[in-house]
């Protein structure tokens, strides 16, 4: 009988029940899109750490910031012969620079290797390569007279004096390489880069003089595979053009690791090493093994440096978690207190019905259960009708695609842009200021599902909660109540 | 056997108190029928919910073949409900969305019996109010008439000691009234019922034993020479 009854009321009653199921799929609807927007606002900005880190990352491991003012030894110098004047032959040099001017021992890839919990490390060396081309002309030195050189206290003998009339014309050119460890290509930032055209290196090319260039660069530069690229007098065979996942690279020149190293003159040295974690849950735990064990190091994880992602992505990213989340708390809410009240206010409407089971020898229980049954089967018409709502919107999202921007690191430093010093605009710190463009998905998950099916088995149960509390309450005599 | 002493109900209207019953004393043979009879606001309906054990006196007993129908628990005044009394309401009290057969199965229900048994005992008590054509038809597809002869069914159906009917023709043209009071005289004479029914209708009235006038909660008692 319970289910004839719950049939035949839901079908009869098509209507009322309608109006319940639909309060309730918009709220349910509403969860699905703000939290598969929170999703995609997750994914977006797991794109945008990977396109420093590559696929597959868990953290990066580089050398704790030394106190300021401390090491000085990597800053550039420029040696230039300066020509007597009249001579305008032009002059080029390149300074190749570590990243951050901080390196680690290779050992350290190793050491990071053995902490338990750590599935895969692997080293990396970040350069920045300043090309400086120019004039320079010779200035006339000129001795100080003597009253200056007395002033001037007891140097050593040496003439004092100083340069007057040299001048220079060059322009500034910078350009990051990334030095990748050719035997282990698994794991590093070439990862979120896929090969457009020629190849990547092979696992012996660790002493071959070859070079993997983004395509960006490529294009910039006009180069393309086959062509070659020259780093400090050093030609390097063009083998292969990357183009990164998120349309911006880790860096615009991949050399193998050594040759890297010898370019930097940083021999078994690395800046960074990549570190994957045997369980993606157990993050925090291997990030304190290795500080720990590994001294003079700081692990940067994608949460830390989500944490520094700025821009139009992370507003609204943090409005979906704020706002949205308050906006379908706020109309679920509304929508359990609707179908709440609509449901009791159909008991209200049957009360006769309901007092006449009563009259004719039916439990309370029973007639309790009845209306909870039919509150929770409009909830569950709300959920489907909710899930395929909040499918719908989720799906327009992505169709409509909107691209949001990420700004990370530099906490908005302006030095960072491309024509400045390149990758090293963080002075002192590894990650480069970066701009990335992602387009918005929503993504709708199988837990967004079961929590949209939840939600609508709440929602009739709340629904049923009125509504069984209202009939429970009925007495038999209401049976000859004249209502209606 | 219905034995009722002093049976008071007094309901509340914010500070006044109304004595719908007013010291009721009242006694109904087995297989015994009684007309109760009197003016509007009389306490006629009240009187019946006390014996239907639809609703407990404020004082006083209401004693059902030796249980006190006043002071029983409530799952057990329930039980006695649903084995022992059936109910006719003035206005039918089906249910809209369910069929005359579903109707009469409604009350096969706290029973306990199988799906097939209540379907089967249902349109047995269908075709026996002439209604064997009917089971697929909802209440809004049936005259008044039907409609009460549905409810009949349902009250029958479970075979009760009692049945108690308040105005069942109230709401029915005169042809119709003497359809159904065939149909309740007919099935108190076949099953021994103990039948007590509530009309203003005299003409009925005088096809009774026994009528009880009951006015502002007192009742008086006539015995009927000229009924059959
Ligand atoms: N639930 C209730 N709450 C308050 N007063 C009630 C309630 N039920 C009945 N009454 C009052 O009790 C008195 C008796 O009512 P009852 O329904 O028994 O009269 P009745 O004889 O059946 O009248 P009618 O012929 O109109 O059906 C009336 O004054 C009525 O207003
Ligand atoms: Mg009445």
């Amino acid at each position: 009988m319970f289910f004839t009854y719950l049939r035949r009321e839901l079908r009869r009653r098509r209507k009322a029940a309608l109006v319940v199921a639909s309060g309730l799929a918009l709220g349910i609807a509403l969860v699905i899109v703000v939290s598969s927007v929170s999703t995609g606002m997750t994914r977006a900005q797991g794109k945008v750490l990977q396109s420093l880190y590559g696929l597959g990352t868990d953290m990066t491991v580089t050398k704790a910031a030394a106190p300021p003012g401390s090491s000085d030894e990597g800053r550039p110098r420029f040696k230039f012969d300066a020509k007597g004047s009249g001579d305008s032959t032009s002059q080029s040099s390149d300074r190749v620079m570590v990243q951050g001017f901080q390196t680690l021992a290779s050992s350290t890839v190793d050491q990071v290797g053995k902490q338990s919990g750590v599935a895969d490390a692997v080293g990396g060396l970040n350069l920045t390569v300043l090309k400086v081309n120019g004039q320079f002309t010779r200035g006339e030195f000129k001795q100080f007279r003597q009253e200056q050189r007395a002033k001037g206290g007891g140097g050593g003998g040496g003439p004092q004096g100083e340069v007057q009339g040299g001048g220079a014309s060059f322009d500034v050119n910078s350009f990051t390489v990334y030095g990748t460890d050719v035997a282990k290509q698994q794991l590093g930032p070439l990862t979120s880069s896929k090969i457009t055209s020629g190849r990547t290196f092979r696992t012996d090319e660790g002493a071959a003089k070859v070079a993997v260039l983004d395509s960006a660069y490529a294009k910039e530069k006009k180069l393309a595979t086959g062509g070659s690229i020259t780093v400090s007098n050093i030609a390097y065979t063009v083998i292969g053009v990357a183009t990164a996942d998120s349309g911006d690279a880790a860096a615009n020149v991949y050399l193998p690791l050594a040759q890297a190293q010898t370019l930097a003159g940083a021999k078994d040295k690395i800046t960074t090493v990549y570190v994957k974690a045997a369980d993606s849950q157990q993050i925090s735990g291997v990030k304190s093994a290795i500080q720990k064990n590994v001294s003079g190091t700081t692990v940067t994880t994608s949460a830390d440096l989500a944490d520094t992602v700025s821009g139009s992505l992370s507003t609204a990213s943090d409005l979906a978690s704020s706002v949205g989340k308050w906006l379908s708390i706020v109309v679920l809410a509304a929508a359990f207190l609707v179908a709440g009240l609509l449901t009791s206010s159909a008991v209200s409407r049957r009360v006769r019905e309901f007092g006449t089971l009563k009259a004719l020898g039916w439990k309370s229980g029973r007639v309790t259960r009845q209306v909870v049954g039919e509150a929770l089967v409009n909830g569950l018409m709300g959920g489907v009708l909710g899930i395929g709502l909040g499918l719908a919107g989720a799906y327009a999202v992505t169709a409509i695609s909107p691209t949001l921007t990420a700004k990370l690191g530099g906490g908005g430093g302006g030095g960072g842009g491309n024509g400045g010093f390149g990758g090293g605009g963080g002075f002192g710190r590894r990650t480069a200021a970066k701009a990335v463009d992602i387009a918005l998905t929503a993504p709708v998950s199988v837990t967004t599902i079961g929590l949209a099916v939840a939600l609508a088995v709440a929602g009739g149960l709340v629904a049923g909660g009125f509504g069984g509390w209202r009939a429970s309450r009925l007495r038999p005599a209401d049976a000859l109540r004249r209502v209606e | 056997m219905y034995e009722l002493s002093g049976v008071t109900k007094r309901y509340r209207r914010g500070k006044d108190t109304i004595d719908a019953l007013a010291g009721v004393d009242l006694t109904i043979e087995d297989g015994g029928r009684l007309v109760i009879q009197g003016p509007t606001g009389g306490g006629k309906s009240t009187l019946l919910q006390m014996l239907g054990g639809l609703d407990r006196p404020t004082e006083g007993s209401v004693v059902l073949d030796g249980v006190d129908l006043a002071s029983l628990p409530e799952a057990r005044l329930t039980k006695v409900r649903a084995e022992s009394i059936g109910f006719v309401f003035q206005s039918f009290n089906l249910i809209p969305t369910l069929t005359a057969q579903e109707n009469v199965e409604t009350a096969l229900v706290p029973l306990g019996l199988k799906a097939a048994d209540r379907r089967e005992r249902a349109a047995e008590a269908l075709a026996s109010v002439g209604l064997g054509e009917r089971l697929a038809h909802l209440p809004g597809e049936m005259s008044g008439g039907q409609q009460q002869r549905v409810a009949i069914a349902r009250a029958v159906v479970k075979r009760p000691k009692v049945l108690l009917a308040d105005e069942p023709t109230g709401n029915l043209d005169e042809g119709m009234r003497d359809e159904i009071m065939e149909v309740l005289e007919g099935l108190w004479k076949e099953h021994g019922l103990t039948f007590v029914m509530v009309t203003h209708d005299t003409a009925l009235a005088r096809r009774a034993p026994r009528i009880a006038v009951i006015r502002k909660g007192r009742v008086t008692i006539t015995e009927n020479a000229s009924a059959a």
